[in-house]
């Protein structure tokens, strides 16, 4: 029983992670029709900067967590401007091979600053001292985690739904050029978007190094792609979808690592994905979409 | 009976395509005959054959069907697992000693296992739409990556044993594949000639389908799904029809690959060797088979000639993806080019008729 409640609330912070990763992609996703392959790889370079802050500039932890979330953010609004904003009309076959280009040059980028040995992440606040409930220890990093999560995700809810720019998000996700008409700025609309979605990366980036302490140029890659896939199971485009997708499949990893194969882990989170894809392909809490001809 | 122009274009590009192919093949093996190939070439001749069968086949799915598959090394890693398991098994079990006889079986093998892992994953993957069919064949990639990690299999006493997850197979047998190890202890056997034949083939198999009534269906679909539904074309059985074919030219490719060095890893066909070959297509030219010959050729040539840029091969290739589509997408730059270009272009359309 202590085994399997320790498995869960492991679980649970993976989860937490993915799902802060997830918020990125489903915004984006839900605003500008597009899958940000390199959004995996923002959370790396968020990482390795405040990595860098703490090892080599001698920030404190918070100074150097709040770097790296205004590098990232600068970088995701970069990307958007260069890359994805002269494509805002092609085919979405092409937005796609582009975004996988930008992943790739991230992660090229960052093996020619940083080096391919894997670095690692320096102990923080975040892994202070161990909460012990029973016989049963929960670290300070998942407790961390599940509560910045939380904190996340109700910050974002509020935002969207009472601020003026969250309305302009919604209403651009519902009919972009309806919203155009009515007079919102949707370039802007977009780059706020990239921006929110690329600092939630950086705190994503921090909180996975804290419970997994190995950083190098691919560690945003694997997940990246599973939080997507959250995003999917929960529904690509919603909020609330995403924490859920993102805890769901968090505890599936776990479990599935845990009781049936360790090799098998990655496997079973992409046949959960599949699964979910044919039996409801806009996800758990997400809306169908209807096509017009 | 007088051919049309758009025929007659097509039977250009086509002996063009073959020509190209044919005259390489024959400079290439004369340069064999008379010794005067540097060594690195040689070794690479082989690799050339399989990533130009990949780049074409590739094509076949992201730039004739219009999907975007990210899972392709997945098939090509089917491939080549079968291809070595069927070689170890013809040799150990069968005793047949003919090493052409066995490259043949065991390319053909891979190519209907890999058939046949590509109909499994296409009958669920092909109902999906836009990005989340690339991410599904992206997760079906690594699903199959993830899988042959623990797959165990080994030949004794004239039979095939095979065990999954763990390490099951009794005392004395010969491991064929051996877990995360990969599979070991292959004996090479592919060739530069059984590479061409299966260029050749795979020419032959993706120009003739795309220039009959099913690659017509298929382009229709890729165009507008909507539209060809409407005309009573059977979009998922079309699509099918790609995604299959496809499938099957990669584990042909992938049996070849494996069969050329000793040892075949699980890391060998991640998502970055899915990658790779997708820069070949778009390089090559989305829908454009020559192309993709051309480019999966010089870029597989290319960083081990040029030591220097091997080193920044993955960076390259990043930008120039990003490039590539920017430049070909963008209405404002796609404009500017084609007024460039226009003085030099012969007139073909009257005036005022723009025909799209």
């Amino acid at each position: 029983m202590t085994a399997f409640l320790r498995f869960l609330i492991n679980g649970v912070s993976l989860g937490s992670v993915y799902a802060i990763i997830a918020l990125g992609y489903t915004m984006v996703y839900g605003i500008a029709k597009m899958l940000n392959f390199a959004h995996g790889d923002v959370i790396m370079v968020g990482a390795y900067i405040s990595y860098c802050g703490m090892q080599y500039w001698g920030v404190p932890p918070v100074a150097s967590i709040l770097t790296a979330m205004v590098v990232c953010t600068v970088l995701g609004i970069t990307i958007e401007g260069l890359a994805y904003r002269p494509l805002r009309q092609a085919a979405s076959l092409a937005v796609l091979i582009t975004a996988i280009g930008m992943s790739y040059l991230l992660q090229n980028v960052a093996l020619m600053i940083w080096g391919a040995n894997p670095k690692t992440f320096p102990q923080t606040f975040i892994n202070g001292a161990s909460l012990n409930v029973g016989d049963m220890s929960i670290s300070s990093a998942t407790i961390i985690t599940i509560l910045a999560n939380v904190l996340i995700m109700v910050a974002l809810t509020l935002f969207t739904a009472k601020t003026k720019m969250g309305k302009a998000m919604r209403c651009v996700s519902e009919d972009r050029g309806a919203a155009e008409l009515m007079g919102i700025n949707v370039n802007r609309t977009i780059s706020v978007t990239f921006a929110i979605g690329s600092a939630l990366a950086a705190i994503a980036g921090v909180l996975l190094c804290s419970s997994y302490p190995i950083l190098q140029p691919t560690t945003g890659s694997m997940p990246g792609i599973k939080a997507f896939t959250a995003a999917v199971f929960g529904g690509i485009g919603s909020i609330p979808g995403a924490m859920l997708g993102g805890v769901l499949l968090g505890v599936i990893e776990i479990f599935g690592k845990a009781y049936i194969s360790t090799e098998l882990g990655d496997a079973i989170v992409f046949a959960v994905l599949i699964v979910v894809l044919l039996v409801k392909p806009s996800g758990l809490l997400g809306k169908p979409m209807r096509e017009k001809v | 009976m007088k051919m049309t122009k758009a025929k007659r274009n097509r039977l250009i590009y086509n002996v063009v395509t073959f020509a190209l192919v044919i005259i390489a093949f024959f400079v290439l093996q004369s340069m064999i005959d008379a010794k005067t190939i540097t060594r690195s070439l040689k070794g690479q001749l082989v690799p050339i054959c399989c990533w130009i069968v990949m780049a074409v086949s590739l094509n076949l799915v992201v730039g004739i069907s219009g999907e975007l598959s990210l899972g392709h090394a997945g098939f090509m890693s089917v491939g080549a697992y079968t291809g070595a398991v069927v070689s170890g098994l013809l040799l150990n079990v069968y005793q047949i000693e003919d090493a052409s006889a066995r490259l043949a079986i065991a390319i053909v093998a891979g190519g209907l296992m890999a058939g046949i892992v590509g109909a499994l994953i296409g009958i669920p993957v092909l109902r999906l739409r836009g990005d989340y069919l690339a991410i599904v064949t992206l997760a079906f990639g690594e699903i199959i990556r993830n899988l042959v990690n623990v797959l165990y299999i080994g030949t004794g006493d004239g039979r095939l044993y095979m065990s999954f997850l763990t390490k099951k197979l009794p005392e004395g047998v010969v491991m064929l594949v051996d877990g995360a190890k990969g599979a070991v202890k292959i004996k090479p056997i592919s060739t530069f000639i059984a590479g061409f034949i299966l260029v050749l083939i795979t020419l032959a198999v993706v120009l003739n389908l795309i220039n009959s009534r099913a690659g017509r269906a298929i382009k229709a679909c890729r165009d507008n799904r909507i539209a060809a539904e409407s005309m009573g074309v059977n979009v998922t059985k079309y699509k099918m029809t790609a995604f299959v074919t496809a499938a099957v030219l990669a584990g042909m490719a992938g049996a070849l690959y494996g069969l050329k060095s000793s040892t075949i890893v699980p890391t060998q066909f991640t998502f970055n060797q899915s990658i790779n070959v997708l820069v070949f297509v778009v390089l090559g030219g989305l829908g454009n088979v020559l192309g993709s010959v051309i480019s999966a050729t010089f870029l597989t040539i290319l960083p081990e000639t040029l030591r220097a840029f091997a080193d920044y091969r993955m960076l390259v290739y990043a930008v120039v993806l990003i490039l590539v589509m920017i430049f070909t997408n963008n209405p404002t730059i796609r404009s500017f080019v084609n007024r460039l270009i226009a003085p030099f272009k012969k007139k073909e359309s009257t005036p005022g008729g723009d025909a799209q």
